[in-house]
């Protein structure tokens, strides 16, 4: 279908009429060769490595010998392996924290910049310049930040202004929470600009008939403003979510001496899958460990879907 | 969104209290959103000895910082490196994802939905499941540490494929038909008619590849191994790793993978505000 018809009727001079070629034939023939490239991508960088990968989860292969079919060891071996359910916590946690906590902010923020008229822009570009950075990068200056007196910005504050010492990223239970905020900081200026867009979606007329209905502000955000948010709402809890679920930039720059520690416990699963495949080079273990993170982006995002049909 | 009983909008002339009050809170926030990016220059411009030193701004700025990780990194190499990648995966994408947009919304064939789905499905399959079997395709096709290698999983999306279709449905048949009878062939008509015709979609999009790719990492850090090949993130990411505690060199080399960025965005800043907004929509 790629190439309908013998090379001698391809009109090369458009203005010179193909007398054997009806008009439908000469558009499908424009139309496959736009397709001819992209179609021939697709198939070859996204839909073959998607199977591949699937049939790789099947298999014991390190590289150097041939890869032998296994079934679902890989599986059996990942869902009895305590590592991958710490990982498995550890990718949740990011997850559950840090979606409601960036939503909130970012509402916040969006609902009230919205209000601002003077110098609205200077004061959106401060929020928005997080995001364009680059996550390596600011990884390390939030590093920095965390470390231990004296070097460590926050410690260093925190011991002149008298307060006692936090550690941060040495510990098994704040490193956690201090790589999140590193990546709630850096998703809030794109979320920021989304529920901003949003708002200024919303007739006016709304919150006129509103006002003359006598509803005060508080009211307004109940029940107008929110409820006609809820595709953006929707939008956005999918897509942090997927975010958080992906995390790996920040716990990769951040924990470099020991990545994923102190004792795996900020480790997410990207970083689990990075190395069983480019350390240990368990390709089928690590094919399989990708599987898994395809099935829950899948079903995050089928939720999604369902929650907007739902509304429509 | 202004009303009769309170003017956040009309605040300029009449000064109303709470709105300077939520002006203040706004830019408190903004400020503390920026501070990481402050300390970072800061810091770069600071001695060894002054990096304790809480003050933002540097008791005496110094440059030598920049000169020695000019002069020890290979920060020009990765910063060349950068740009190339993320400027030919970008014009790639202008070009591929329009074409096949423009090709979806605009002519009726067989097998036009089946195509429309599929490549839509792609957007389903995470990054993390493809890159084991792009390694692996990349070991055996020598593509392995090369621009190629970096680039070419990101050479057309399923995202600005859709995007652009988005775009181009709203261009008016009539435009084309007329264009057809002029005997414009169907190429030109694409490229000639109807791609000056979304430019705000293009910029959006241009913005967006651009950006993600200057910004990548975990693909880059899979398929490059050798220094001169390196992105600038994962040129900094080594550098830092073996400056090791010397804070003030690893700010210089993080404001260094920022600059370019910031340049782009305070040059761009209408551009790149309302292409979020654009493809936050219509994505």
């Amino acid at each position: 279908m790629v190439h309908p018809t013998s090379s001698d009727t391809v009109p090369t001079h458009p203005v010179q009429p193909a007398p054997r070629l009806s008009m439908r034939a000469r558009s499908a023939l424009w139309v496959w060769s736009f397709l001819a490239i992209p179609v021939l991508f697709y198939c070859v960088i996204r839909f073959y490595p998607t199977f591949n990968a699937f049939w790789l989860s099947l298999t014991d292969w390190d590289l150097m010998s041939e890869a032998e079919f296994i079934g679902f060891e890989n599986y059996r071996r990942m869902f009895a392996d305590p590592n991958f359910w710490q990982t498995f916590r550890n990718t949740f946690e990011y997850l559950i924290y840090g979606t409601p906590i960036s939503l909130l902010i970012a509402f916040i923020i969006a609902y009230y910049l919205d209000k601002v008229r003077f110098a609205h822009n200077f004061l959106r570009a401060l929020y928005f310049l997080p995001y364009i950075t680059t996550a390596a990068a600011m990884a390390w200056v939030w590093r920095w930040f965390y470390q231990p007196p004296p070097t460590g910005l926050i410690n260093g504050a925190l011991g002149e202004l008298g307060f006692g010492q936090i550690e941060f990223l040495g510990s098994t239970t704040n490193a956690l929470p201090s790589i999140m905020v590193t990546a709630i900081w850096a998703g809030l200026g794109f979320q920021i600009i989304i529920f901003m867009a949003g708002l200024r979606a919303i007739p006016d007329t709304y919150y006129e008939a509103a006002r003359i209905d006598g509803l005060g502000d508080w009211a307004i955000l109940r029940k107008i403003t929110l409820p006609l948010l809820k595709p953006t709402t929707v939008f956005l809890v999918v897509f942090i979510s997927i975010a958080f679920l992906r995390i790996f930039d920040q716990v990769y720059n951040m924990t470099t001496n020991d990545p994923g520690g102190p004792l795996g416990t900020t480790k997410p699963l990207v970083l689990m899958i990075y190395e069983t495949a480019f350390s240990s080079y368990d390709m089928g273990y690590a094919a399989a460990q990708t599987v898994v993170l395809f099935t829950i982006l899948l079903v995050v995002s089928l939720l999604q879907l369902w929650i907007l049909r739902d509304r429509a | 969104m202004t009303s009769a009983t309170e003017t956040p909008g009309l605040a300029m002339p009449r000064i109303n209290p709470k709105a300077i009050v939520r002006w203040t809170i706004l830019f408190i926030g903004g400020v503390l959103m920026v501070t990481p990016l402050l300390y970072m220059f800061s810091t770069s411009l600071k001695t060894p000895g002054q990096i304790y030193d809480l003050r933002l701004i540097p008791a005496e700025p110094t440059i030598a910082n920049y000169l020695e990780v000019l002069r020890e990194g290979d920060f020009m190499r990765w910063f060349i490196n950068s740009s190339i990648v993320a400027v030919v995966v970008t014009l790639s994408n202008l070009f591929f994802d329009s074409l096949v947009g423009y090709t979806l919304a605009k002519f009726q064939f067989r097998g036009r939905r089946f195509i429309f789905i599929a490549i839509l499905s792609t957007l389903m399959i995470p990054t993390e499941m493809l890159v084991i079997p792009w390694y692996l395709m990349s070991a055996q096709f020598g593509w392995l540490d090369t621009y190629w290698g970096i680039m070419f999983p990101g050479m057309t999306t399923a995202f600005g494929t859709f995007l652009m279709k988005q775009f181009f449905e709203t261009v008016p048949d009539d435009f084309l038909e007329a264009a057809r009878i002029d005997g414009m062939n169907e190429f030109t008509i694409w490229w000639k008619i109807a791609m000056p015709l979304v430019t705000p979609a293009l910029s959006a999009l241009a913005i967006f590849t651009f950006l993600g790719n200057w910004t990548a990492f975990f693909w880059p850090l899979i398929v490059t191994t050798s220094k001169e090949l390196y992105t600038l993130p994962i040129g900094l990411t080594s550098f830092a790793v073996e400056q090791a505690i010397r804070w003030e060199m690893i700010m210089t080399g993080a404001a260094l993978a920022t600059i370019p960025t910031l340049v782009i965005f305070l040059v761009l800043q209408r551009f790149i505000v309302r292409g979020v907004m654009l493809a936050g929509l219509k994505g």
